[in-house]
């Protein structure tokens, strides 16, 4: 007789496959998580064009790159996976699943990983078509734009759930997602550097949840962030992570409303 | 296994729960489920049933009172519970574009010493049904589901949630026989179910709940036992009530009168009823429609329901 016994790591990823498997057949979810984030950063490159990118040195690869993981995180991992934990409340999957061996952050993260492991993909698949089109030298400093990524992926993934707390609906789940994404867009620096904008507006975009890890992939890039910088970035994302995570564990609800 | 027959593997005591709007679903409730036993909570749509269970299931945290499964808290202690009972949900929780057997396989990467997947379908007759997608399932094949993925981890302790809702006469039937065999397995089951003849057969003691309390325990013949025996029959041509032998004397407790029925209601069924036979054989007249019948769960049922909701009775426990 079997006497397997099973572990987070089995279990995990046991339910990301099946949610793998239903991410495939989710037509809809996987127009707007896969091909949204390729169409946008064109407009952003149109954009940049009309910017006056020089004076605040600048390239328009160095504000094109980090705008489309932006893009990425924000459709392929945000968006979708608010949706996610929507429907599965819905239909009572979380709650049959909170009743076996799983544990309420297997959970959630197990269900994340295939919508984060798509945005992953993405970002690379862009990252590499922008390095090319856009004839960019190598990142000066690699490190960084692979932490303002994975700090990216992770706290998406826990505002996801965030947002999913107070969304009833899947039809709501298309809305409320919306704030999130208007606000990154504009002041996160993915269409317009903060660099462009007056410092006291830029001070406060800088503790947008979005801008350090544009604020990182960029600097990967440019390689002219500061120590100092560097780490308030990586600071404000970390922050944005726990504050979620806090929520999460507070305010998450397993259950439909009845 | 060796196994002490008269373990408790369920106890719970002052049991309660209040719902975010201050509606309290559970209002103190005490009972014990030894192992091996099959128990039933009984009683109508809102009675409290599925609140309690999801209290032992470890869903949620009791407002107040105490759960234990198999001597541990099922809330707190969840990873020293989960991997030792299954659980079948009053409704779904499937992803509905999984397939069938998908569903089984992501189920079985989650429990400890799974079984094969095919073997448990195969037990609820879904072996067939193993390719289609589980939006395509009808109710009561959604149900078997279920109860094949709260078999997958071969429980200790088995809750199982109304499980033969939306079922169709014969389904009810196979889960019936699949509930006796696990219970001769030496499972223990919890189940709720609002069909009285469901947990007179299955159960070996069962709860009433009625409006967040229990309002009787014991076996279903001592529930059973508790309430009157029934007569009926009409009163033959020509004859009166007064005409019978003195009720008292038959040991008829109660009767009424509608037109020419006449109902009379004994704790002594055995000398009633040969009493008023001798009386007709002796008149050399026939009772018509003659009825005679042991109380059965359903009087037991209405009565306590009728009785708790005028506010008139304590728990009756007539556990032996």
């Amino acid at each position: 007789m079997s006497t397997t016994t099973t572990t987070p790591v089995s279990r995990m990823t046991s339910l990301a496959r099946a949610e793998l498997t239903l991410l495939g057949r989710s037509k809809g979810t996987l127009v707007a998580a896969l091909f949204v984030p390729l169409v946008l950063p064109l407009s952003v490159r149109s954009a940049a064009e009309e910017m006056d990118l020089a004076e605040v040195g600048l390239t328009p690869g160095a504000v094109v790159l980090p705008a489309a993981v932006g893009f990425s995180l924000l459709f392929a991992v945000y968006s979708a996976l608010v949706g996610v934990y929507v429907v599965r409340r819905e239909e009572l999957v979380l709650k049959r699943l909170r009743t076996g061996e799983l544990r309420d952050a297997e959970i959630l993260g197990g269900s994340a990983l295939p919508s984060v492991l798509t945005g992953l993909a993405q970002c690379l698949v862009l990252i590499t078509a922008c390095a090319v089109l856009l004839d960019m030298s190598a990142p000066s400093a690699p490190h960084l734009a692979v932490l303002g990524l994975l700090s990216g992926l992770v706290m998406c993934a826990a505002l996801a759930a965030v947002t999913a707390s107070f969304t009833r609906t899947a039809e709501s789940a298309q809305v409320t997602p919306m704030p999130l994404l208007m606000i990154s867009m504009i002041g996160s620096g993915m269409f317009v550097p903060l660099e462009l904008l007056p410092d006291q507006v830029a001070s406060v975009c800088e503790l947008l949840p979005l801008t350090p890890v544009v604020t990182l992939v960029r600097g990967g890039w440019t390689g002219d962030l500061s120590a100092y910088e560097s780490l308030g970035a990586l600071a404000t994302a970390v922050a944005w992570t726990l504050l979620a995570v806090f929520a999460v564990r507070r305010r998450f609800r397993w259950e439909p409303r009845h | 296994m060796e196994a002490n027959e008269h373990e408790h593997v369920i106890e719970v005591t002052g049991l309660r729960r209040v719902y975010g709007g201050g509606f309290e679903a559970v209002r103190g409730i005490d009972f014990s489920v030894r192992r091996g036993e099959v128990f039933a909570l009984l009683g109508t749509n809102g009675a409290g049933k599925t609140s309690t269970v999801e209290l032992l299931e470890g869903l949620a945290a009791p407002a107040g009172g105490r759960v234990r499964v198999l001597g541990h808290d099922p809330y707190t202690e969840r990873a020293a519970v989960r991997p030792r009972t299954g659980v079948m949900l009053q409704e779904g929780g499937f992803p509905s574009e999984l397939t069938v057997a998908e569903t089984a396989r992501m189920w079985a990467g989650c429990v400890s010493g799974a079984r094969p997947e095919r073997e448990v379908l195969a037990l609820v007759g879904l072996e067939a049904k193993a390719g289609v997608r589980v939006k395509q399932l009808s109710g009561g094949q959604r149900r078997r589901l279920d109860l094949a993925l709260a078999l997958l981890g071969d429980p200790e302790v088995l809750f199982l949630d109304e499980p033969t809702t939306g079922l169709d006469a014969e389904g009810r039937r196979d889960t019936w026989e699949l509930v006796g065999a696990l219970r001769d397995a030496g499972t223990t089951v919890l189940l709720t179910t609002h069909y009285l003849e469901e947990a007179e057969h299955l159960a070996d003691r069962l709860a009433i709940m009625h409006e967040g309390s229990i309002a009787a325990t014991g076996t279903p013949a001592e529930v059973t036992a508790s309430e009157p025996s029934r007569i009926t029959f009409e009163l033959p041509e020509g004859y009166f009530l007064g005409d019978l032998p003195p009720l008292a004397e038959l040991g008829v407790s109660d009767h009424t009168v509608d037109g020419r029925t006449v109902r009379l209601r004994t704790r002594e069924l055995q000398r009633a009823a040969t009493g008023l036979l001798m009386w007709a054989h002796g008149a050399g007249v026939e009772l018509r429609r003659l009825d005679v019948r042991s109380a059965s769960l359903e009087e037991a049922f209405l009565g306590i329901a009728k009785d708790a909701s005028a506010g008139t009775t304590a728990p009756k426990e007539y556990a032996a």
